[in-house]
Formats: C-alpha cells, structure tokens, sequence
C-alpha cells in the first residue's frame, strides 16, 4: 500500500495556492514537482560538501566524488544496466539524445537511413534533422495509427539494411501510449539497427530494464523523475559506447593533453566533458530512492486506477475528444473539448488552481497530422488523488459552459 | 487627454464594476463571441501575430485621417482581449496611437490573470498596432 499522507507531505509545493484555490498539478509530463528529501540533498551538498570532484586530494573532494559516484551505481542499478560505465550524465533528455545524434555520425554516409516516429517529440526529430543534414543520411518517419500506436507494418516496411539507427519514445508525452519497445527492438536486430530509447515519459512511471529490453541506448532526465532541472542520463551499451568519438571536449574527459595530440578518458569519463552538474546528480540519486521507496510496480498501478477514474470521468462527457486511445497507455490524457479552443479551456482551468498544459506539446508534427491546433494534456504523478480528478472535472464542465 | 486614454479610462471603470475573475472573464467571453468586422481573407500568415498561444490575425486600414483595425483569433477569450484593443485603438489618429501608455492592462486587472506568455501575445498585438500607426504614419507624410 502507498502511504498517501506521507508522499504529500513530501511536496510543500502542493500547498501553494492559485487564485486563492489550492494547486491541482496535472503538468507532470512536463515536470514533476521535487520533494524535500531532493531538495534537501542539493542545500545540504552546498552547505556541508560543495568541491570539484574526481580531481582533489583533500576531504571535501573526496567526499564528493565517493557521493557523485554512488548516484551513477544507483542509476545502474534502477534501470538494469550491467555496468556503471555504461551511465554517463547529461545536462537531460535532449542532451542526451543530441550526445548521441552527433557522435554516431561517424558511423552514417550517404544513403544511410535513420527512423524515427511520427509521435516523437521535438527533441527527438530535430537532433536527427541536424544528423541527416551532416552526414547524408535520410530521415524516414514510423507512422502512427488513429489510436496514436505505432503503426508495427510500416516500421517492419520502413526498416533494411540501410537503417543504421532507429530511435523512438518508450511513451509519447502527448498520446500517453507506451510503445512496445522489446518488440521492436527484435524487429531491429534483424538489421543490425541500433535502437535509441526516449524514455523521459517512462522512467518515473514503470519499471524500466535496459538490458531486458535489449536497447542500444536508453535516455531520461531528472526532473521528469520528482528530480531537480539540468540534469539526465544516458544509458548505452559498453561496446557501442567505446566505439563512439567524444561528444564535446574539455576537462575530465581527457587521458593525456599534448598539443599534438589527446587522448580520451575511459567510460563514463569520455562523454563527461567539464564540471557537471555534481549536485543535480546527487539529488537526481535522492529522487531514485524516493521512488524505490514508494515502489515503481505499485506507482505503476496506481497511476493507472487515477487514468481509469478519469476514463471513467471523460467517458461521461459527450463534448470530450481524446486524442489517443490506445488501451496500452501511461497516465496521460490529451484531449479537447468540442467547438472550444484548448487556449481558452487552459486559461479558465489556470484560474480555478489546475496546471494543465495546452498547445502542441512539442509534437507539432504529430498534432498537424490529426488536424489539430493544440490539445489540452493533463497527466499525472505519485502525488495526485481521484479527488483532484473529481475537482478537474468539475472545474472543466463550469469552463466549458462559461465557453459556449 | 486623448482620445485614446478617454476610451481607455472608460474600459477600466466599466471592468472595475466587476467583483471577481470570473465575471470579467464571462464579460471577456461575451465580447469574444460578439460578430466583428473581419475579412477573412487576411487569414493570411502575413498577418498572422507572433507569441500568441492562439492564433491571431491582424490587419489595418485608414479612414480620412483615422486608422481602423481589424483582428480575428480562434479562441474566444483571445478575440475578447481584441475586442478591447480594437476598442481603445480603431478611429484614432496614428499619433495618439504612437503616444498611447498601455497601462490601462494592468489598471484591468488583466495583467495578473494572464501569463507572462500570454502577456507575451498581448504585448505583440499591441506592438502590432503600433507599427501600423507608425506606418500610416510615415506613408501620410
């Protein structure tokens, strides 16, 4: 059983107030909110720790480091990587995924294919554009059906040999649907594709395994994980890792410096140019704990009771358009309202306390493919309760008849 | 006193009869689903306006010495703020429109109900006006 009292008073935020009405905060596919045990961490490194780490010979150093460290084996450990090398930290998802859209380019010519899909986020089109552009190599794209699945016979179409990478989201942060990844990696492997996963809409809502889902690379951020901002990960497997060139240069990466030439620092160190973000990962390492404490199985199912009470909810409202319906979803749901802008319904509910978030999402392709100006995303984290479901509702119906 | 600061002033008294958020949103609202004088053939992305959430067109004509504008959006609260623009800027003389302080925004109590993206659209809408003033401006001599 999840001790509700206790997750919400984890979360000071939660009692802010909005327009005099207590928040209701369904943004969380955009953000989680931090809780004290995170937030401490990082005032409790500047206050008793803060030094540069994996470069000193004195305490405070030393002690950084050994804490720095301990965040990458429990990164290693949350997601079943088989080695800590394996786990390098990023700036975030994008960054991530910009690590790897620039360093593969040493294994793409002209002619070579990358595939993406048309629910990716704009994080995970662009990088790809700008890899194509440089190398010449082509930017295929995976369709998606009505229901906002991947479309499985036009990927097994669009993949052959000339596919060197495929890279997909584990969940889309605008449909919710959660794609099926071990499936498609299989389909992969028969070409010898890599397989990049965007997992930032996974990470804090389902167990993730990376090595049972056998992906090449696997990314996410903190802050998308009850963690603070500036902050991420990327997973990749050992050997492609050794194989791929450095991303940025600078300190910390390096073996040895002449003026002649340098060469590069083992695993992680390679992709970890500069001072990096010691506290973030600190922190990054708290929320982890955070949530094992909690259980991400029992998270898991409870996220789901809170998408079937809203389900239910929605179900009810003949003016409710969801956009997408797949049955295999995370608990997030896009939607608008008939005959009414989703501006007008974010700016009525934003009033009444509840953060949604309305536009394209950073899916801009996908929602031009549906017809659609924007959508209005509520989605939802550990701490939200039915009855703030209960109270969206409510607040959604006065809105809709203010509207029309 | 300019004219525009008098329809200003008359903006402000008439919102400040309102108690709460929600009757000046249901006002906003009202004005919003109002008929307006547009063509649409300026739903064009010439005359689209930047940094709005909702889509916004924008265009503008000269009438004797007078500048009328005329703008549309898709979503309705965004067409009530324009409805209240058009108000305090249409049938005005391209230098009291130049000259015009736009504090009458934060005298409605509109400012702090809207975003600062959203402000963000607002303010390019009435940049808008302003270029068009500027222009007419210049193009009379």
């Amino acid at each position: 059983m999840i001790d509700f009292e206790k997750i919400r008073s984890s979360f000071p935020i939660l009692d802010v107030k909005v327009n005099d009405n207590k928040l209701v905060y369904f943004d969380n596919a955009a953000t989680t909110q931090t809780p004290t045990q995170v937030t401490n961490s990082i005032r409790d490194y500047f206050n008793k720790q803060n030094s540069n780490i994996h470069r000193g010979v004195h305490h405070l150093s030393n002690i950084s480091t050994e804490d720095f460290e301990q965040s990458r084996k429990k990164v290693k450990e949350f997601i079943g990587a088989e080695k800590e090398e394996e786990v390098i930290f990023t700036k975030g998802t994008t960054d991530s995924i910009n690590l790897v859209a620039t360093s593969f380019q040493k294994f793409l010519k002209s002619g070579d294919e990358i595939l993406i899909s048309e629910m990716e986020h704009h994080s995970n089109i662009v990088p790809w554009q700008l890899c194509a552009d440089k190398t010449g190599a082509k930017l295929k794209v995976v369709s998606v059906t009505k229901e906002g699945e991947i479309d499985i016979d036009h990927l097994e179409k669009l993949l052959t040999e000339k596919t060197k990478i495929l890279s997909i989201t584990h969940i889309s942060n605008t449909l919710g649907t959660i794609n099926p990844i071990t499936e498609i990696t299989k389909l992969a492997r028969k070409f010898d594709t890599k397989v990049f996963i965007d997992g930032a809409q996974a990470i804090a809502h389902q167990k993730v395994n990376v090595t049972e889902l056998d992906v090449d690379f696997y990314c996410f951020s903190a802050h998308k994980l009850y963690g603070p901002t500036g902050v991420g990960v990327l997973y990749g497997k050992e050997e492609i890792l050794e194989k791929l060139p450095p991303y940025q240069g600078g300190g910390e990466m390096i073996e040895l410096v002449t003026f002649e030439k340098t060469t590069y620092a083992k695993l992680p160190s390679k992709f970890e140019a500069g001072t990096p973000n010691i506290s973030g990962v600190m922190a990054l390492g708290r929320a982890i704990e955070f949530i094992e404490e909690i259980n991400l199985d029992l998270i898991f199912e409870y996220e789901t009771m809170l998408l079937n009470h809203y389900n239910e909810k929605s179900n009810k409202l003949e003016y409710y358009e969801p956009f997408g319906t797949s049955l295999n979803k995370s608990a997030i749901a896009s939607f608008n309202l008939k005959k009414v802008h989703h501006y007008d319904i974010g700016v009525l509910l934003d009033n009444m306390g509840i953060a949604v978030r309305t536009g394209h999402h950073c899916t801009q392709p996908l929602h031009k493919k549906f017809n659609l100006a924007g959508t209005i995303r509520a989605s939802f984290g550990i701490y939200n309760t039915k009855n703030e479901i209960d109270y969206f509702f409510d607040c959604l119906s006065r809105a809709y008849k203010m509207l029309c | 006193m300019t004219s525009v600061e008098k329809v200003q002033n008359e903006i402000v008294e008439e919102l400040s009869l309102f108690s709460d958020w929600i009757e000046k949103y249901e006002y906003l609202i009202e004005l919003g689903k109002d008929e307006i004088d547009f063509d649409k053939k300026f739903m064009k992305d010439e005359f689209l306006i930047n940094g709005c959430q909702s889509k916004v067109w924008l265009y503008a004509k000269q009438k004797n010495s007078k500048i009328t504008f005329h703008a549309y959006s898709d979503a309705i609260m965004t067409k009530g703020i324009i409805a209240l623009l058009i108000k305090v800027f249409s049938n005005q003389s391209p230098d009291d429109i130049i000259k015009s302080k736009l504090d009458f925004i934060d005298k409605i109590g509109l400012k702090s109900h809207l975003s600062a993206t959203r402000a963000n659209g607002l303010m390019s809408m009435i940049k808008q006006i302003k270029i068009y003033a500027i222009g007419f401006k210049e193009k009379n001599g």
